[in-house]
């Protein structure tokens, strides 16, 4: 393996191969084409979807440019979090500090939308020329009566996953502001974020059981639900790196219990749902997570059979933001007769890895924060068929003849719980058997 | 209604940007160096900046973009960034071995005071620049002008670190590309062949960023201009520079480096600009235009007055990137359609003074550049007077959406719809595809939407 840089060589291993856990959650190489992003990607990606707060960000303009729109996180109301908001500093501001170009947008903006609260992102350069944030923000909630948070989130302090941290931080201060009777069952959702609708699904099967979704984090999110977040009985956290820390915080302080679950998958997305029913202690909605498992295998088994059939035998390759996704996926391949031979992620951890080298059959390449060049050789050894990843690994896996499906902000079908396992079945059926390959060289 | 938040009454901003029409430097100095042959761009700041660049490029092209990044940290921050860019040099040519680096700032490490002079000085001597590669480097920051100066001066450091004088000229004609698609930069290459034009074109992103599936990956894809035509563009003998804000800076550096005289023409987009392109290559060549040429603008003529009546008057709003939008105006005006808005977020005199001359008979037209010039205004504007379509990048499709008029996609970035890297809007053969693109946006609104008694078999 010449390819792989000696620095990183801890840092991709093979199941059943070595003992030795791997090594991860440590900054990228200098120089290295990493497919990772910074600490403000991780809290813009997170805080986005809250469809009633205005999102500024201040920085030059392409923070604010490439964040505009770009997650396909769906809003059942306002459309606010669409819009793209920035102090374009100039070099002036650099020079002379941004504090009054900050306080002029805020007034600016907040008299023209009238949000439920603003959400401020510093970014690099911020973080740099010290610009006085918090005071600002401090005094314009003073002014406005609305909640303005300042996320602090200069790109180079660190890796996507502390931004995931800082996005929590700034979720915190929200919660506890609003106190509402909740029903008795009442769950927070958090770490999904609602990409081509999947919360809604999700909603759909707690209500089924007798659940109350009281808020979600952060899919199809607004202020207030989230200011009442600690009047619910349970966080059901999904999405391992970026809402874990909330739920800890929450723990600490409202004594809220967090169960940590994942959707994709009919095993997992099953699971799900009887964690919960196991947490009320309920035997009536215990029963009916049963009956809801057992309707939608019985609807699903057959269809996913027909897939299975047909894709024996294939092979893929999976390189994915969170490590706790990329475990529900191999699970979910398996299920429709797809081996997963390279598993790799951008931020897990040595727990997530370790559960993966479990996981997977013997000889499956395991990697964190990989680059085109390591992915490319993986994909040719292990003679994958089929990458499932994200924006930038998409053209590679076309361009080396390679079936490919979106399972990141991109996705453009849901692919959570059991009609998004139909979804994810038929888009890798799609993809990997479509008749272009027929026309490549190999 | 997706912007319902946009009020037809504007309001007044001394600060914010809402929507922009514009992006940072680095993007800009990343795409230039993807058309240099064996050039791996490399962003010297944190993480996201490259990550964020390389999936706007991709995005866009639906291509891999490779770049690498100094993964600045915390202490970066407070120590600067040289032992970082150190570390990727070596770390880049051990790995993934390109000819050239491109290096390009970004704020941090610009704020920072980062020296990149003496940074890759020092690599060089102490040898971490292998025998015959090249580390190449630019001022990008990101606070300062827009995606077009980030270009600009990537592209100046090709004559900076590239052109060298010879005594001996050659009978070549350097082609000095601003911002264009591979595909218009494939047409122009194509007029200059059917000219029998001898030229250097650079940068060159055909075979670069519209690179065939072979079933293989390849890093460096085999297009761009190499390092000996890169080289070989100090002893040129004349230089054509296509539009002002992404390459007058370079061909004023070429000259006043290798002595090569220049013309700074429109990007070939429309008529005229591609009338003063060809004549321009034709003089300064000594050749002539070939009939296969003058029968492309024929053909183009002839499409024109065939459908007329469909674009008569019609008002038209626009953004997207000064050098673009010059041409693509004019270009509107001869079709006698009406450009009314137009709108980019790049500060640039060259635009407003050629918006000034081009829209002078339509006293109600309105344009604006830099600070607050966004896609917030054109759409307050649209919403206080209506107009029959837009043009911009994909962002224009929520106006185009709200406001139910045609869009035609032009500029960057282009993210919801393929072919813009096939089928370029230069040359004549590119303002015929401007045209019929128009045409069907027309018709097809048409078709949709009249009454139904009205549909009608010829068009």
């Amino acid at each position: 393996m010449g390819y792989i840089l000696k620095e990183r060589q801890n840092q991709v291993s093979v199941a059943g191969e070595r003992a030795e856990t791997i090594d991860c959650n440590k900054a990228s190489l200098a120089g290295s084409v990493s497919q990772r992003a910074c600490v403000f990607c991780g809290s813009r990606v997170v805080l986005y979807p809250i469809a009633d707060a205005l999102h500024l960000v201040h920085g030059p303009i392409g923070c604010a440019a490439y964040t505009w729109d770009i997650r396909g996180s769906l809003s059942s109301g306002p459309q606010l979090h669409r819009l793209s908001f920035s102090t374009d500093l100039q070099e002036r501001d650099v020079i002379f500090g941004g504090e009054k170009k900050l306080t002029e947008s805020l007034n600016e903006l907040i008299d023209l939308h009238h949000p439920k609260a603003v959400f401020v992102y510093t970014t690099c350069i911020v973080g740099v020329i010290g610009d006085d944030v918090e005071k600002i923000c401090q005094l314009m909630e003073q002014e406005k009566g609305i909640p303005v948070i300042p996320v602090q989130a200069p790109g180079f302090q660190g890796t996507k996953k502390d931004g995931y941290r800082i996005a929590c931080e700034a979720l915190f201060k929200l919660v506890g502001r609003v106190n509402k009777p909740t029903p008795p069952h009442s769950i927070n959702i958090l770490g999904d974020f609602n990409l081509a609708g999947e919360l809604w699904i999700l909603v759909e099967y707690y209500k089924r059981i007798g659940v109350n979704v009281n808020c979600s984090l952060t899919g199809d999110g607004r202020v207030e639900d989230i200011g009442n977040a600690h009047n619910a009985a349970l966080n059901v956290v999904q999405c391992s790196g970026s809402m874990s820390r909330l739920g800890v915080m929450m723990e600490e302080k409202y004594g809220i219990p967090c169960k940590r679950v994942s959707y994709f998958g009919i095993e997992d997305m099953s699971e799900a749902l009887y964690e919960v029913a196991r947490f009320f202690k309920d035997d009536e909605m215990m029963e009916k997570a049963r009956i809801l498992v057992r309707d939608e295998f019985e609807r699903l088994l057959p269809e996913l059979e027909w897939y299975k059939e047909r894709l024996r035998g294939k092979k893929a390759a999976i390189y994915v933001g969170g490590a706790f996704k990329a475990i529900s996926l191999v699970k979910a391949l398996r299920l429709i007769g797809v081996q997963s031979v390279i598993v790799g992620s951008q931020t897990g951890t040595k727990e997530d890895y370790d559960l993966i080298r479990n996981l997977c059959d013997e000889g499956t390449i395991i990697v964190d924060d990989s680059n085109p060049v390591e992915l490319s050789h993986f994909v040719k050894e292990k003679g994958a068929n089929i990458f499932i990843g994200g924006v930038k690994e998409r053209p590679i896996a076309y361009k080396i003849g390679l079936g490919f499906c979106d399972h990141n902000h991109e996705r453009k079908k849901a692919l959570a719980g059991y009609e998004g396992m139909l979804n994810f079945a038929k888009e890798i059926y799609a993809t990997a058997m479509s008749p272009v390959w027929q026309f490549t060289k190999k | 209604m997706l912007l319902r938040h946009t009020t037809a009454k504007e309001i007044d901003r001394q600060a914010l940007t809402i929507n922009p029409a514009k992006t940072c430097q680095p993007v800009g100095a990343m795409y230039a160096a993807l058309g240099i042959h064996g050039c791996l761009p490399h962003s010297h700041g944190s993480q996201g900046c490259c990550a964020y660049h390389r999936s706007a490029l991709t995005r866009h092209f639906k291509e891999p973009v490779m770049a690498s990044t100094s993964s600045f940290s915390e202490g970066s921050s407070v120590f600067g960034g040289a032992s970082n860019l150190t570390q990727a040099i070596q770390t880049i040519f051990t790995v993934y071995n390109p000819d050239i680096i491109a290096v390009h700032t970004t704020c941090l490490s610009e704020t920072i005071g980062d020296d990149l002079n003496s940074i890759v000085s020092k690599a060089q001597e102490d040898g971490l620049i292998p025998e015959g590669k090249k580390v190449i480097y630019c001022n990008t920051p990101s606070y300062v002008g827009s995606h077009v100066t980030g270009y600009s001066n990537q592209v100046a450091a090709m004559v900076k670190f590239f052109s060298k004088a010879t005594p001996h000229k050659r009978n070549v004609i350097n082609i000095v590309n601003g911002w264009m698609e591979p595909s218009d930069q494939r047409e122009i290459k194509r007029l200059a062949k059917e000219m029998e034009a001898r030229i250097i074109m650079f940068p060159d992103m055909t075979d670069s960023l519209d690179s065939p599936l072979t079933g293989k990956f390849e890093m460096y894809p085999k297009g761009g201009v190499t390092q000996a035509d890169l080289i070989a563009t100090g002893d040129s003998k004349f230089s054509i520079g296509l539009g002002p804000e992404c390459i007058e800076d370079t061909c004023v550096k070429l000259d006043a480096k290798c002595h090569v005289k220049y013309d700074v023409v429109d990007i070939p987009i429309g008529l005229k600009a591609t009338d003063r392109f060809i004549m321009s290559l034709s003089h300064h060549t000594g050749l002539p235009v070939p009939d296969s040429i003058t029968d492309d603008r024929g053909r183009l003529l002839d499409m024109v007055a065939d459908n007329s009546k469909y674009l008569y008057g019609k008002r038209v709003a626009l953004f997207g990137d000064p050098d673009t939008l010059v041409p693509l105006v004019e270009f509107l005006v001869s079709l006698d359609m009406k450009p009314v808005y137009v709108v980019t977020g790049t500060e640039s005199k060259y635009f407003n003074e050629r918006m000034k001359e081009i829209l002078k008979d339509i006293p109600e037209a309105k344009y604006k550049s830099g600070g607050r010039s966004d896609t917030f205004l054109l759409h307050q504007w649209i919403k206080q007077e209506g107009v029959d379509m837009i043009f911009g990048n994909t962002y224009a499709k929520y106006i185009a959406r709200d406001e139910n008029i045609p869009l035609i996609r032009t500029g960057f970035p282009i993210a919801d719809r393929p072919g813009h890297n096939f089928f370029p809007v230069t040359g004549y053969v590119g303002a015929t595809n401007l045209v019929i693109q128009i045409l069907t946006g027309f018709l097809d609104k048409q078709d949709r939407t009249c009454l139904e008694e009205k549909v009608e078999f010829q068009m």
